[in-house]
């Protein structure tokens, strides 16, 4: 029958937005579409800049020393590569439902496998490398037995093996190798990357509208260039796989892996690679984390791997700009509770160092809120992700 | 519209055409069909003590629609399980096999099971809630470029292709009356609309066999007339289809061979209208007294139970021969 040819609209007239499916109705409950989402994601990063660099340049006394504070730590290199490792869980969680409890242990074989080989007289490139291959290697030992089992387990063996990482290379014997538990000062591995800039010596700070920091240096611009262009970097690599049916076969896996196998799709497979890409990007954020500091494990210990989650649940998993918006406002947030409290709350009630400790309190329970009221997260479609693992 | 949608009709549309083709098979749980698309062969499962499945050897014709039934707990979803790849049998080293097309699947994974043109779908629907129906479809095709993880970044690698594949959802969802919901999240359908996604998501892959693990359960009556109407197209275009149900008056509507199961045996096979009225099959559903008055009190005398324990005493010994040959 011909009538069947007529019937059916062509993929192309179904996307102009000819039925009342496809036009966008605020009312509507699909929640917004994705060219919507990036818009809103857009928003709030120049709405968020604006109002902190206004203040930061601005505002006199306290308010402007916390706005500054805040501004800081927003561009750190620092918050840059917890970004990273943060594309790289949300690769894990968001987009494939796999829980990584781990998300450090990943960081700590990059930083180490990057730092050691700089140490030992390697050239960088093959630093960066070993970094990649160690995490790489690290995913394939952890995925091999845990991928086949329920979700759970994932968790249970990334955790440990997160932590077990950390003690091995804070054991003592290996003080030649992995510098124990001082760990390697970032002078013995710093200088290659340092001597690529080409942002010349003096500082630099926009006529005042940004810190007043070195253009090359230590902890200058250029280490803060390089990371949040790595950054996006990462985004755009993320956004390119999260619209290809790579990046939807994830999505059928989180919501259901016997779907997924019984249309013939290798899952084992599939969780694989997400496992390993996540992996690496964790692995680029621990290379950029040390860059202007210096390799010390407990840096990247358990805490560092709840710092991604939350800040991941705050931006919004199975987004493209949710871990970045989500670390940048996580750290920035942080900022803005200790040097709040500090100024408001006598010292004899709570001093200096008890308002850092205050500030982490806080974000464990913004963690449960976000869990309980908006799993969401800012970016995220409310009914696409939630945290029902 | 449903006749001459896609595929041109196999030679066994005719009804006619597939009677005379069964009618040569000897109505009888394990006999051998002319043209088998599926054989099995010793598949046992047990829990534990408890033996679920215990086939020894079952062939499905090509080309019909052959309908697995049987009471709760006869092992009908746990068969299918272990044919699919979703289970492993008890008898995995002990003679279990299996083959699809003449290919052996003895060892081989869901996936590969269902890559080599076996579909099945779910007694408790698995659409993928949190994504949209057209999501849902797109993941049916087999063989799509894009899934790879080499060129999946790349858009001209698969653009073209996921055009096709784009058409044939379109297609599909169209004939299975979803085209409307397309860009909702299958979350957000009834459970038969979830039904008729998971069979048209089955279907992007086309199987050359469809496995369907009770397609009508908790679907209304006017859907079911139309998923009935949407599995004999399937038939006509030339598509094997297996399917679990409960409801006898489907299967006598639209199976054109019954295999019943019992207890974890296939006890009896043939065609619908005839199968029904095999003891063994009356025995399976009602127990083999069905027809005794517990409530009549002339069963109490002596002589009556005595009669009925002679009756069980044959039965058991018949059994045990059975299980010993």
């Amino acid at each position: 029958m011909s009538t069947v040819s007529e019937s059916i609209p062509t993929p192309d007239q179904a996307q102009a937005g000819d039925t009342a499916a496809g036009v966008y109705d605020p009312n509507d409950p699909q929640g917004p579409p994705p060219q919507r989402r990036a818009m809103i994601a857009a928003a709030i990063f120049i709405g968020y800049f604006v109002v902190i660099l206004l203040v930061a340049k601005f505002a006199p006394g306290t308010v402007g020393v916390i706005a500054r504070g805040m501004l800081r730590e927003s561009l750190s290199a620092q918050t840059a590569a917890v970004a990273i490792a943060i594309i790289g869980l949300n690769v894990h969680f968001g987009y494939t439902g796999l829980l990584n409890m781990g998300q450090s242990g990943f960081m700590l074989l990059g930083a180490y496998g990057f730092s050691i080989s700089i140490w030992k007289g390697l050239p960088m490139p093959v630093g960066i490398l070993v970094g990649f291959l160690a995490a790489f290697v690290f995913a394939l030992i952890l995925g091999v037995p845990t991928l086949k089992l329920r979700g759970d387990y994932l968790a249970i063996v990334t955790i440990s093996a997160a932590e077990i990482l950390r003690y091995v290379g804070r054991l003592a014997k290996l003080e030649n190798f992995t510098g124990a538990a001082q760990g390697i000062p970032g002078s013995q591995y710093r200088d290659p990357f340092v001597n690529l800039s080409f942002f010349g010596d003096g500082t630099f700070d926009a006529g005042g509208w940004l810190p007043n920091l070195q253009s090359t240096g230590v902890n200058g611009w250029w280490v803060r260039f390089v990371a949040w262009l790595l950054v996006a970097l990462c985004c755009v690599i993320v956004f390119l796989l999260a619209r290809s049916p790579w990046g939807r076969l994830l999505r059928g896996i989180r919501e259901d892996e016997d779907a997924i196998r019984s249309l013939g799709k290798n899952v084992f497979a599939i969780k694989m690679q997400a496992l390993v890409i996540g992996g690496l990007f964790g692995a680029l954020g621990g290379m950029v984390y040390i860059l202007p500091s210096s390799m010390q494990p407990d840096a990247m210990g358990r805490n560092l791997t709840f710092f991604c989650w939350t800040a991941l649940l705050l931006g919004g998993a199975a987004t493209v700009f949710g871990p970045v918006i989500g670390a940048i406002l996580f750290f920035a947030l942080r900022v803005f509770i200790q040097g709040t409290a500090g100024a408001i709350v006598p010292d004899s009630i709570m001093n200096l160092s008890q308002t850092a400790q205050f500030a982490w309190i806080c974000v464990g329970i913004t963690l449960m809120l976000l869990v309980i009221f908006r799993p969401q997260g800012i970016l995220g479609d409310k009914r696409e992700l939630r945290f029902n693992v | 519209m449903s006749e001459a949608t896609i595929g041109t009709p196999s030679k066994l549309a005719d009804p006619e055409a597939r009677r005379a083709l069964m009618s040569g098979v000897s109505p009888e749980a394990g006999s051998s069909k002319p043209d088998p698309i599926l054989e099995v062969d010793h598949i046992i499962r047990n829990f534990g003590g408890m033996t679920a499945v215990h086939v020894d050897h079952l062939e499905v014709q090509r080309g019909i629609i052959t309908a697995l039934i049987g009471p709760n707990g006869a092992g009908k979803t746990t068969f299918f399980n272990l044919i699919t790849g979703f289970d492993r049998p008890s008898s995995a080293k002990t003679g279990a096999h299996w083959s699809f097309e003449g290919k052996k699947l003895d060892k081989t994974s869901a996936s590969s099971v269902a890559l080599a043109g076996m579909v099945r779908t779910f007694q408790l629907t698995k659409s993928l809630n949190r994504m949209t129906v057209m999501d849902n479809m797109m993941l049916g095709a087999r063989g799509q470029r894009g899934e790879n993880l080499l060129t999946a970044m790349f858009k001209g690698t698969w653009g073209a292709q996921e055009k096709e594949v784009e058409k044939k959802a379109y297609e599909l969802l169209d004939r299975f009356k979803l085209y409307a919901k397309k860009d909702d999240y299958a979350g957000s359908l009834s459970g038969g609309q979830r039904k008729l996604l998971e069979m048209a998501r089955a279907l992007m892959s086309d199987p050359t066999m469809i496995m369907l693990d009770e397609p009508m359960a908790g679907v209304n009556p006017a859907l079911t007339q139309s998923l009935l109407s949407h599995i004999q197209t399937l038939r006509d275009e030339g598509m094997t289809v297996l399917f679990v149900e409960h409801d006898m008056h489907v299967v006598r509507h639209i199976s054109d061979w019954v295999v019943v199961m019992a207890e974890g045996r296939i006890v009896a096979e043939g065609p619908a209208d005839t199968v029904m009225s095999n003891p063994a099959v009356i025995d399976a559903y009602l127990g083999a007294h069905h027809d005794t008055d517990l409530g009549d009190d002339s069963l109490l005398s002596d002589e009556a139970l005595e009669e009925m324990a002679q009756e069980v005493a044959a039965e058991e010994a018949e059994r045990e021969a059975e299980e010993k040959s």
